[in-house]
């Protein structure tokens, strides 16, 4: 009996692996089509009260970017050039004419990132920080939808397996939020958020790049 | 015994999470030298500068490719500190190994005075 029981406990755990609740499969055939080379990282939307959002999103979010097989734009040096050109509000940047971003970046597609929590809070069992963000894919060249994603991350995640009882858990609320506040643990968290957001290999994640697939193909002729 | 067994299956199964691939890029601590620089606090742009060189020398060392971006961020800087020398040749760099640049690199060369 139990060694049947067993039996199902290993087969579940194999065969379930990684993958938590399938939602349904993202429509792949724009982006396929449009196989974009290049991504332009657009100042992000930011609808937290934190200032430091969008510049913990921007420094983070170029890697996985980079990983996923694309080439990113510098993001300072872009955002730079927003600035000098007047587009000192992440709104009105992201309502440029697509055209004209390509003209100008001569970008494939741009990420139109709005960022939805980010920093710490004090919450009365614990004090985490959180980075959510969405995104969008588009292509600058069409102006078609390409992608879009969703991805969250909180310091709370590998913490308090070994807190025990209610008053060493308000103790440990209050001293990480401030360990939290005062390194600018934002910034790391924001890290884990940017990998999820852009990972290729998560559900209806991003697709992988040219520059991903040339480096798992064999060397070709060239 | 079970117990055993169990532990096995749980660590095989914890295991499928992991995506252990090596990155392709080497970043060392770009992306904290790209905040400090939205920060603008804290370290100066001579010590972002540093910072960048030694990225850039320990990837080479290391033989690993440089990740996109960080020769135009350093090209940057060093126009910033009105080094225009060196902020060209990064700039260059850049769309050597990312000629996918090109158009954006040769933007910015036309328009020195609007980046600051």
């Amino acid at each position: 009996m139990s060694r049947l029981l067993l039996m199902v406990v290993t087969a579940v755990t194999l065969l379930s692996g990684c993958q938590a609740t399938r939602q349904a499969n993202y429509d792949y055939t724009a982006f396929r089509a449009a196989a974009p080379a290049s991504i332009l990282v657009m100042p992000p939307v930011n609808l937290t009260p934190e200032v430091m959002a969008p510049y913990g999103v921007m420094a983070q979010i170029a890697k996985p970017i980079a990983e996923a097989g694309y080439y990113v734009f510098p993001v300072a040096v872009v955002n730079q050039t927003f600035i000098a050109n007047g587009m000192t509000v992440a709104e009105d940047a992201q309502a440029i004419d697509y055209q004209k971003l390509h003209e100008i970046f001569g970008a494939d597609a741009g990420l139109y990132i709005t960022i939805r929590d980010y920093g710490t809070s004090y919450a009365v069992l614990a004090s985490d920080t959180i980075v959510s963000a969405q995104a969008k894919l588009v292509d600058l060249r069409t102006g078609q939808l390409l992608w879009q994603g969703a991805a969250s991350a909180s310091s709370g995640e590998g913490r308090g397996a070994n807190s025990n009882g209610l008053l060493g858990m308000l103790v440990e609320a209050a001293l990480t939020q401030i360990i939290e506040t005062v390194t600018d643990r934002g910034f790391d968290v924001a890290g884990i958020t940017a990998a999820r957001l852009l990972s290729t290999h998560a559900h209806n994640g991003l697709l992988p790049g040219p520059r991903a697939v040339r480096e798992q193909m064999p060397v070709q002729g060239n | 015994m079970i117990r055993v067994w169990l532990i096995v299956v749980a660590l095989i199964g914890l295991a499928g999470c992991q995506s252990s691939s090596k990155p392709m890029y080497y970043y060392g601590g770009y992306q904290t030298t790209v905040y400090h620089y939205f920060k603008n606090d804290e370290t100066t742009i001579d010590e972002q500068i540093n910072a960048l060189e030694i990225i850039i020398e320990q990837a080479a060392n290391a033989g690993r490719p440089v990740a996109p971006g960080i020769h135009a961020h350093l090209g940057m800087l060093y126009f910033e500190q009105g080094d225009g020398v060196n902020g060209g040749i990064h700039f260059e760099t850049e769309k050597q190994l990312f000629p996918e640049s090109t158009g954006y690199i040769d933007f910015l060369l036309a328009n020195q005075k609007e980046v600051k």
